[in-house]
């Protein structure tokens, strides 16, 4: 079959060619505005969000006492003293178990590790680990640390769950930090007949060491924020004495849900003061992480 | 993963033969064994979760028929009239995610595609950084801020109950921005400039370059990091717990108040249920979902980003 058609028809229904360019450029700039926009909204909520908490929670948090007292029943009264020890333990815990193990975990998979099913195994589980939620963490806490282990609804509890929680985190920064490290340090040091683990020591991980503590630092942040698996493993929100490593705890997070649910309005006050406490904590942390990874970068 | 420093073949043999004399030493294999130790914890972990969790879990299903769980339409595990279909616990996990998302791939896109594609390079080095301490929040400060500071501003405008799926979602979709933002941008970016350079020399528009060019060849990337969003909205405990309220409803009104899987989980293990009562296993039933839930978002998200990723050589 053939297709006929009257050229002259064509013609009169083809619309005069016009680019348009203009419109569309102006369309572009409009778009332009709107995607900046939406980069904006999001830093412009958290200007918000910090605004208020200040206005909410600083003359609280500058009352006397504040820092330094058990809390009260009564919204002005007493302070958070037990909250932040909890809250200090917690990441020294995290610290002590987490570096270590993940570290050597990186170290193992960067160093070691043969290219094999058994590898690729540990690999997709350490990203898959890094998306469980942290209130199932917490289930796993819970169902190790306080009853397998009898350490019941205490510090070490909380502590060593959320180092399970940061461990996929640092794996993978330290990894990161130790693949960045060149090659040619290692031969050089393989050339001078070092052994594997020595060159390792001496070559490898003091190169690699501002961003392995970088990554530390902030999946330590993220511990000393979380909420959710305390809540499972019995942390309490209010307690009025320092806790120890196999006692009753508290957390900063912890105080602060502790805080909000309760009905008089003062407690709000509270509330916000002690996140002003809890992001200063968290605001240092991360400074100090810039300042390594700053200070002791070798180039 | 092939260590990208080394160009090819032979440079790996020099290295394994180079370690394979290095590491002949009995300490040094010992020093091996350790390091392999560290990694099987992260094994331990998996495993534990899934003995922990799953042991409970079928306890819980000795009691509650499967059919009840998930044919009942009503929770009420604490009442005298006991039921215990999930769906209402799903409809509020859900509802609250839907609105998380409806703000988060927005904002996160556009950031995305504004940092990589208008942004200075010197304005894009401050303004990614500022994005990215959205997620460095601690999430139960987006719980107070939506409970004292948002809730408040909206019943100015619309009737909403104290608490409600609407604050809870808003604050954190602004919460899972920067997840979403970015992947996006990683993806956005590895499309290389050969592409957008081709579509302006056929005279099409910066707009259409990306809407036409830059965002399908990204689609994989971006749509991994829509999925990990999602789980990320799914698992979210506080700000729900703080703002959406407890009140599980099988409802799609977001002026409501409703109840997540996890809100639920953290109530429940606020009180005082003893260890193995039903109610005890509820909360390891409904972390079952959760965690096979989140799991599942988690592998798609995975097998899209690396399924469908372009080549580009």
């Amino acid at each position: 079959m053939t297709i006929t058609y009257k050229p002259d028809d064509y013609l009169d229904s083809t619309p005069e060619f016009t680019d348009n360019i203009e419109q569309r450029e102006t369309l572009g700039k409009v778009f332009e505005i709107l995607f900046l926009l939406g980069l904006l909204i999001g830093i412009f909520i958290l200007a918000l969000l910090l605004f208020d908490i200040f206005q909410d929670g600083l003359a609280r948090f500058l009352s006397p006492g504040f820092l330094t007292e058990n809390p009260s029943r009564f919204p002005d009264q007493g302070g958070i003293r037990p909250a932040i020890i909890s809250s200090i333990l917690l990441g020294i815990v995290v610290i002590v178990v987490t570096v270590p193990i993940g570290v050597g975990a990186a170290l193992y998979l960067e160093e070691y590790a043969p290219r094999n099913w058994w590898t690729a195994i540990i690999e997709i589980n350490i990203s898959n680990l890094a998306g469980v939620p942290s209130i199932v963490y917490g289930l796993l806490g819970l169902g190790v640390f306080n009853y397998l282990l009898g350490f019941g609804p205490a510090l070490i509890s909380g502590a060593l769950t959320l180092s399970l929680l940061s461990l996929p985190v640092i794996i993978v920064t330290s990894r990161e930090a130790i693949r960045a490290v060149p090659n040619s340090l290692r031969y050089a040091s393989y050339g001078l007949g070092i052994t594997k683990w020595r060159t390792i020591r001496s070559h490898v991980i003091p190169y690699a060491v501002p961003g392995i503590l970088t990554g530390v630092i902030i999946s330590i942040s993220r511990a000393i924020g979380d909420a959710a698996s305390l809540i499972v493993v019995g942390a309490v929100g209010f307690l009025t004495f320092n806790p120890g490593l196999f006692q009753r705890f508290m957390a900063l997070p912890i105080q602060i849900y502790s805080y909000i649910t309760r009905p008089e309005p003062g407690f709000a006050n509270a509330a916000a003061a002690t996140i002003i406490a809890l992001l200063v904590l968290i605001l240092t942390l991360n400074g100090v992480a810039i300042y390594i990874r700053q200070r002791f970068t070798i180039n | 993963m092939q260590n990208p420093n080394l160009p090819d073949d032979s440079y790996q043999r020099l290295r394994r033969s180079l370690e394979k004399k290095a590491s002949e030493d009995i300490s040094e294999k010992i020093v091996a064994v350790i390091l392999f130790a560290c990694a099987l914890v992260s094994i331990l972990t998996t495993t534990g979760i899934v003995v922990i969790i799953f042991q409970e879990t079928w306890g819980f299903f000795q009691e509650v028929s499967l059919a009840q769980f998930f044919l009942d339409t009503k929770w009420t595990p604490l009442f005298a009239d006991r039921h215990f279909g999930v769906w209402p616990l799903i409809n509020g996990t859900f509802l609250t995610t839907a609105i998380a998302m409806a703000v988060a791939i927005p904002l996160g896109l556009s950031s995305a595609i504004y940092l990589s594609e208008y942004a200075q390079p010197k304005v894009a080095a401050i303004l990614r950084p500022a994005v990215e301490l959205l997620a460095g929040i601690p999430t139960v400060v987006y719980g107070y801020f939506a409970l004292l500071f948002i809730t408040p501003l909206l019943r100015n405008v619309i009737p909403l109950e104290l608490f409600n799926a609407l604050s809870a979602g808003l604050m954190m979709g602004v919460m899972i921005t920067p997840t979403v933002g970015s992947i996006s941008l990683d993806a956005i970016k590895a499309v290389p400039r050969s592409l957008r350079e081709g579509a302006y020399a056929l005279g099409i528009t910066k707009l259409e370059a990306i809407f036409k060019v830059v965002l399908p060849a990204a689609l994989s990337g971006i749509i991994a990091s829509i999925i990990l969003g999602i789980s990320r909205a799914v698992g979210e405990t506080m700000t729900v717990v703080i703002a959406a309220g407890q009140q599980p409803r099988l409802t799609i009104n977001f002026a409501e108040s409703v109840e997540t899987m996890t809100a639920y989980m953290a109530q429940i293990s606020g009180g005082d249920s003893p260890r193995g009562s039903l109610n005890f296993k509820t909360l390891y039933a409904v972390g079952a979902l959760l965690f096979l839930i989140t799991l599942a978002l988690n592998i798609v998200s995975y097998w899209v980003a690396n399924r469908f990723k372009e080549k580009y050589d």
